[in-house]
């Protein structure tokens, strides 16, 4: 890896003259890998009384001998030691288990003491240099930089990416969506010059630009709704997801968005708007399991507030001086428990205060506007005729019996998830509504409407069709619901969720009586004495069935009930934890090797501080420090680490990697910048453009750098394999959450909804199999089953699967950066998965109304949909095939052409073996590599 | 695509994959990806299937590992240490010098010695004692390697969990199943190298982070098979799609990847084709796992599996399966065993009721390994997270509270003695007399047997060397063969 780095670094900064040995780049990596674990800042672990960080320690007398000798290298201890043949001599020793230097790492020391040995600072401690591209060059300050190291390895940079891919390229980097085929027309047809800059401010302007970015950074704020540990309940953490949005949007200055998410709670005379930005630290874990020590947990916590500053702001690895002085770099087991001091006077103790509470819309100002009432029909009652019973079936062939009142009792000898088919008539012209009577009777347990032992009973579907064609039901509603069990879950399609008659809550119905539930079609459905039939489900519980009940059919669709309207939910309220000082702080010790047991009185009461390597210092404080003095110190001009970090993390979303690769840590362990002087005048400029968030993105994706073509070019694979030199793009998978929403919005079933409480998509039963406490998770239905995947709630315990699979972190620690594997798992999850299903479901049913027929544009359609780019002749040809040989296969196969199709295709004038091979066809491009990469 | 364009694109692929996909990125890795191989590095891992199955840098006498994890705590003073002192000074408070210092969950302070009601006897011919609710494991007694002085860090059940799956007790480090296949792979190419199964009246605390694979890459985190409905999630095709419908599909995707893979010359696009024909297999080999009806009846009765039921008894069946099969890691989850005395949690009916499920197939799985020949490469680990105390809570029933300074667990296969008593607990059973091994030890040891010192087995996550060892841990010499 060095040797790789070493070339590299060689090839991309100037060399000077007479080969000046850089410290910082050649001569420090030696040492930090080799030497420091023994030689370096750990007063504990220092062998021999030598350290060779800092020159005053290498340059030492030691009875006669010297590591370091300026300019004389033979004299130097250092050189002799390495490079001696008698392994007890040797340096590193064996039993540090590090290889030894190579000949030219020892050539390098060499040439580094014959100059003098200067030591410089690690390069992330030095001040941010000064560096702007000459005043002759006109177009993106980016390129320079970037285009003056490729062309000193006479690099052509690869020539922009086109116009098709380039719009779904800052789609997904900037919003997260894929975008619509008129947008990508609109882009590939604008020869306006400034077509590029119109389209990135658009997209800034995007609501859903704060969703997007808002999910890269709730990673860093290890954002979930559960508690965590073993018993992980729930917790409302939205209104804080709220804010992060809303502060994107609003283009917060990334010092303001520091502060008050740190310490919005000691901002004079604060908001409440930043008193909700505070729960950034409320992200911690809680173990709520019996006989936890509070303390523990509670230090636990405090622990995990330093690292995640550290690792957020500073991209240090600060955890290492939990328990010892770091190895690496110059931070104090002191200094960490003084960083330490600042966190740990607030009042939360592995416990949920102090909330405040918030109301949905609150943060986000983006209350819905109250439906319009629909006129149509709403003053007619509905006139219910008693249908007759063509047919009366059960799946298993128990008997319903027809009773003299003409209605129907299940028999005893039904299975426990019976499915019940009907046929029914009236001599109606046309039917707009059905109502389900249910009855109770001698027979049933405490009589019943129900076969449950309580005479309840869970009715989970009901399906009507007309001429084998579904007739869709938009609206269902009782006179009386279990909470929990509203009858618009029977039309909701999830077979885990539907219509109960318990009581709860002060309800003052009754169960064991009578009750009814009325579904309104989409449309009156003309019926001239044709019957319908009705198929009742109850796949939820076994012994659940409808007892007794009865059907009766209405011409006219009556009122929807008042508070029974679509739409007209009343908004939740959160109880968001947050942060707040203890009137009197808590001591704060130095913990031996990490312990909270073991905290060191010797040493006594420590202040808050911060790193002394780390430029500004603090004032001297005129009363006691506090978290407001810290994040202030974070966002100081003068501080070297945050702007660089946040500027490097940035850049690394759209590359796929940092100026500096290893983001988490800019230490010495790291890898210093690809770019040094890129990275530096961009951390400058962030600063200077008022810590602008969304200038920095517009810096970024309006270089030619950013627009280049991803492909892989033969030349490059010797020359630069790893694309350091960013002579092209990168393809990326997408990260998991934006895989479902690129789906979503390549669908058409997309809710663009922003913000709120979690929701439930469906998810496969027997996920909770594996955790201590069963979840509840119930399925959402109506828009709320299409939103985003970043509203998906998470619990620690069990994260949605689609999440995981996809390399979601689990949100227990701070995720600065995520990983991209390949998995079968996620062939099929992406193949397989019932929401995905649904997926193609929607896709096929917007190609039959976006396209009115044919198969080449309905093919073309689909892949302008989802690749947002015409079809290769190859990829055409293949897909052709494709749905021709779906088409005649299924043909053959109706039954399972039917069972692949949403009621929507299934209720559309098109043959099921054409719609299937459609659902194919959705299902085989949202299964391509293509459609999961940003290309 | 021609034969350059092949090569071009493999030797793309393997430089694509260390250094691009933060996949494999050990330093190890690196080096013997530059050619430097040396003795104890681990081999390249192959960039299109991170899972190929991998040498062990060391000579190694285990390939796979099964781990039996009796979660909540068996009590070990009701299983295995008879301590005749402990019944003689049952109710009496138990010596100061052995409380000071101590930390328990529960305990108030003012319990007592509980003394076993249980009766022991010794067996086999390393004579360990086992007591009467343990029948069947007087059979492996002279098969297996004893631990009783085991000994951890942490007392709640998530964190102690935590501690004995991935040597640390927050989440957030990789499991030792994702260690072991970060570091062998896996001889399956139908079936996850990493698979978990569960029994008892509920999950395991702590969850899926018990399996996961913390900063290591998702491939090689646990795969929890499920008892009921399909074993792997999203494993069966849409209603509708039959085989031959699911083969036109894969042959579709595959070729327009091809194609894109052609355009681009993206060498994840062959990773991606690689992982949609194991996704295919897997619908095929992972039912064929599970259908038992080819195993016979005395192999069945042998665990006590009843057909139709998830048990533990069936798990362990299918863990040996799994290994048949070319699995590297299977771990068992059986709940309950946190007997504190409470409702359903009493060490009289409720105790019993949790060894009758596990007794019998636990020492059938060892039989049965070794009736095969595959106990010879094979370990498997029995034992909780942690033990549990000498002294009695004060509830209703009888119980005992967390213990970590003594408790017992077993080991049988590849390497070891057989037959082999290791260490010992006090008179009462609070401390180890000799023979401690912790936490970090049991996995020095479980990495020695599989080939690697656990010092090297490393992977660099936030400017660190994390190891499963943490910056602990030694291998217990004295119970190899």
């Amino acid at each position: 890896m060095a040797r790789v780095f070493l070339l590299l670094t060689l090839a991309l900064t100037s060399l000077a003259p007479a080969q000046e040995v850089s410290f910082n780049r050649e001569i420090r990596p030696i040492l930090s890998n080799k030497c420091f674990f023994c030689h370096g800042p750990d007063e504990n672990k220092r062998e021999a009384g030598l350290r060779l960080d800092t020159r005053e320690g290498a340059l030492a007398d030691h009875d006669g001998f010297s590591a370091v000798v300026p300019g004389n290298p033979d004299d130097s201890e250092l050189l002799y030691r390495i490079a001696h043949d008698d392994p007890d001599e040797l340096m590193p020793p064996p039993e540090a288990k590090k290889d030894p230097l190579t000949k030219s790492e020892i050539a390098l020391l060499r040439r580094w003491i014959e100059q003098g040995a200067p030591y410089q600072d690690h390069w992330s401690f030095e001040p941010l240099a000064e560096t702007t591209p000459p005043a002759s060059w006109t177009g993106n300050p980016i390129d320079h930089f970037v285009d003056a190291s490729l062309a000193r390895l006479e690099i052509k940079p690869s020539p922009a990416a086109d116009p098709a891919t380039l719009i779904r390229r800052i789609s997904l980097d900037l919003i997260g969506l894929l975008p619509t085929p008129e947008e990508t027309d609109a882009f590939v047809n604008d020869k306006r010059p400034d077509a590029w800059p119109r389209l990135v401010d658009r997209l800034l302007t995007s609501p859903h630009y704060g969703e997007r970015w808002g999910r890269h950074w709730l990673d860093q704020a290890r954002y979930a709704d559960s508690h965590g540990y073993s018993v992980d309940g729930g917790r409302d953490m939205w209104p804080y997801r709220d804010w992060v949005i809303k502060a994107l949007n609003d283009d917060l200055p990334f010092d303001q968005f520091t502060v008050e998410q740190l310490a919005g709670d000691l901002l004079p005379n604060a908001t409440k708007s930043q008193l909700i930005a505070s729960a950034f630290h409320r992200n911690t874990l809680i173990n709520q399991e019996g006989g936890s020590d509070r303390e523990q947990f509670r230090v636990e916590s405090v622990i995990d507030r330093v690292n995640t500053t550290g690792a957020v702001w500073l991209g240090l690895t600060l955890g290492c001086a939990q328990c010892h002085t770091h190895k690496f770099d110059p931070i104090t087991h002191r200094e960490y428990y003084q960083l330490l001091a600042f966190f740990n006077n607030t009042e939360d103790a592995n416990s949920t205060g102090p909330t405040v509470e918030v109301k949905q819309y609150e943060v986000l100002g983006n209350a819905p506007k109250p439906p319009a009432r629909t006129k149509s029909d709403s003053n007619q009652p509905a006139k219910w005729l008693p249908v007759h019973y063509d047919e009366h079936r059960t799946s298993s062939g128990a008997s319903l019996k027809l009773l003299k009142d003409n209605s129907l009792l299940i028999d005893k000898s039904a299975k426990p998830q019976e499915a019940y088919d009907l046929s029914v008539a009236t001599n109606l012209e046309t039917v707009a509504a059905l109502r389900l009577r249910v009855l109770p009777d001698k027979s049933l347990p405490k009589n019943g409407p129900g076969t449950a032992g309580n005479g309840n009973f869970v009715l989970t579907n009901l399906r009507v069709t007309i001429d084998g064609k579904p007739v869709r039901l938009t609206t269902a509603f009782a006179d009386h619901e279990q909470p929990g069990f509203p009858a618009s879950a029977i039309i909701n399609r999830d077979k885990n969720s539907g219509w109960a008659i318990n009581t709860g809550g002060g309800q003052k119905a009754q169960m064991n009586a009578e009750h009814e539930a009325i579904f309104l079609f989409e449309k009156p459905v003309p019926t001239k004495g044709k019957p319908l039939t009705i198929r009742m489900e109850h796949d939820l519980n076994d012994n659940y069935l409808v007892g007794r009940f009865a059907i009766a059919l209405s011409a006219t669709a009556p009122p929807v009930p008042k508070g029974q309207e679509p739409a007209v939910t009343m908004p939740r309220t959160g109880k968001l934890m947050v942060m707040r000082e203890l009137a009197k702080p808590r001591p704060t010790f130095i913990l031996t090797r990490g312990d909270f047991t073991r905290p060191d009185k010797e040493v006594g009461e420590l202040t808050p501080g911060v790193l002394s390597k780390v430029k500004p210092a603090l004032p001297e404080p005129t009363s006691r420090r506090n978290r407001l003095d810290l994040a202030k110190w974070l966002v100081d001009p003068a501080n070297p680490l945050t702007s660089r970090v946040t500027v490097n993390r940035t850049w690394m979303r759209y590359f796929g990697r940092g100026l500096v690769e290893t983001e988490e840590d800019f230490g010495t362990q790291g890898s210093p910048p690809s770019h040094p002087n890129l990275l530096d005048y961009l951390s400058c400029r962030f600063i200077e453009d008022g810590w602008s968030m969304k200038k920095l993105h517009r810096l970024i994706v309006t270089s030619k750098t950013y627009r280049r073509s991803s492909k892989a070019r033969p030349d490059l694979a010797t020359l630069d394999p790893r694309n350091l030199l960013l002579a092209r793009q990168s393809r990326l998978r997408l990260d998991a959450e934006i895989i479902r929403d690129a789906a979503l919005s390549a669908s058409g079933l997309f809710s663009p909804v922003i913000g709120g409480p979690g929701v439930f998509p469906p998810q496969p039963a027997g996920i909770y199999a594996f955790t201590q406490n069963r979840k509840s998770w119930k399925t959402s239905s109506g828009p709320d089953r299409y939103r985003r995947a970043m509203y998906t709630v998470f619990y620690r315990s069990a994260p949605y699967p689609l999440l995981s699979t996809f390399d979601a972190p689990d949100f227990q620690t701070v995720c600065t950066h995520r990983v991209r594997s390949n998995t079968p798992l996620q062939a099929l999850t992406i193949a397989n998965d019932p929401a995905f299903l649904e997926i193609a479901q929607g896709l096929a049913a917007r190609l039959l109304r976006d396209v009115p027929g044919g198969l080449e544009p309905r093919i073309l359609r689909a892949c302008q949909l989802t690749l947002c780019r015409e079809p290769s002749r190859e990829e055409l040809a293949i897909l052709t095939s494709y749905l021709r040989q779906q088409s005649e296969d299924f043909v053959q196969d109706e039954t399972a052409a039917r069972a692949l199709l949403s009621d929507e295709l299934l209720s559309s004038q098109i043959p099921p073996a054409e719609a299937a091979a459609l659902v194919g066809l959705a299902r085989a491009l949202l299964n391509t590599d293509n459609f999961i990469t940003r290309e | 695509m021609n034969d350059f364009e092949n090569r071009w694109l493999a030797e793309r692929t393997r430089r694509h994959f260390f250094r691009d996909c933060g996949v494999g990125l050990g330093s190890i890795a690196i080096n013997s990806m530059l050619g430097q191989l040396q003795a104890g590095e681990l081999p390249a891992i192959d960039p299109a299937n991170p899972m190929s199955a991998r040498k062990s840098p060391l000579p190694a006498k285990a390939k796979n590992v099964i781990f039996l994890h009796m979660a909540g705590a068996p009590s070990q003073l009701d299983l295995f240490e008879d301590k005749p002192k402990l019944r003689e000074y049952h109710g009496k408070t138990p010596p100061e010098s052995l409380m000071e210092g101590k930390r328990f969950a529960f305990l108030k302070g003012n319990e007592t010695l509980l003394g076993s009601q249980r009766k022991f006897e010794r067996y086999g011919e390393c004579g360990m004692s086992i007591s009467e609710l343990f029948p069947h494991h007087r059979k492996i007694v002279d098969e297996v390697v004893w631990l009783r002085g085991m000994t951890t860090d942490v007392f709640n059940h998530g964190p102690a969990k935590l501690f004995m799956n991935t040597g640390f007790q927050a989440p957030g480090r990789p499991s030792m199943g994702s260690w072991i296949t970060y570091g062998l792979g896996s001889e399956s190419e139908n079936l996850p190298g990493f698979v978990v199964l569960q029994s008892g009246p509920r999950g395991p605390r702590a969850g899926n982070s018990l399996w996961a694979s913390g900063f290591l890459p998702t491939s090689f985190q646990g795969v929890p098979f499920r008892g009921k409905g399909d074993p792997i999630l999203h494993l069966r095709s849409p209603e509708g799609i039959t085989r031959e419908r699911e083969r036109s599909f894969y042959d579709t995707v595959g070729a327009l990847n091809r194609a894109r893979l052609k355009e681009t010359g993206d060498p994840e696009i062959l990773t991606r084709l690689n992982a949609y024909e194991m996704a295919y297999r897997m619908q095929t080999s992972a039912p064929e796992l599970m259908d038992l009806t080819g195993e016979s009846k005395s192999t069945l009765d042998s665990y006590g599996v009843k057909p139709g039921e998830s048990s533990f008894a069936s798990n362990c069946l299918l863990a040996r399966r799994l290994i048949e099969r070319g699995s590297r890691f299977v771990q068992l989850y059986h709940t309950n065993w946190d007997s504190h005395g409470g409702p359903g949690e009493n060490l009289n009916s409720d105790f019993e009721k949790v060894c009758k499920d596990v007794d019998q197939a636990s020492a059938a799985l060892v039989l049965d390994l070794k009736e095969r020949g595959m106990l010879k490469d094979t370990l498997v680990i029995w034992g909780g997270e942690f033990g549990r105390t000498p002294m009695g809570e004060n509830r209703k029933t009888i119980g005992r509270d967390h213990h970590i300074e003594a408790f017992t667990m077993w080991m049988a296969g590849a390497g070891l003695k057989q037959g082999h008593i290791h260490g010992q607990s006090d008179e009462l059973g609070f401390g180890v007399v000799d023979g401690k091994v912790h936490v970090h030890d049991l996995h020095a040891t479980l990495l020695h047997l599989l080939g690697f010192d656990h010092e090297q087995l490393t992977y660099r996550f936030q400017g660190r060397d994390f190891r499963l060892t943490d910056v602990h841990g030694e291998v217990v010499k004295e119970i190899l063969a």
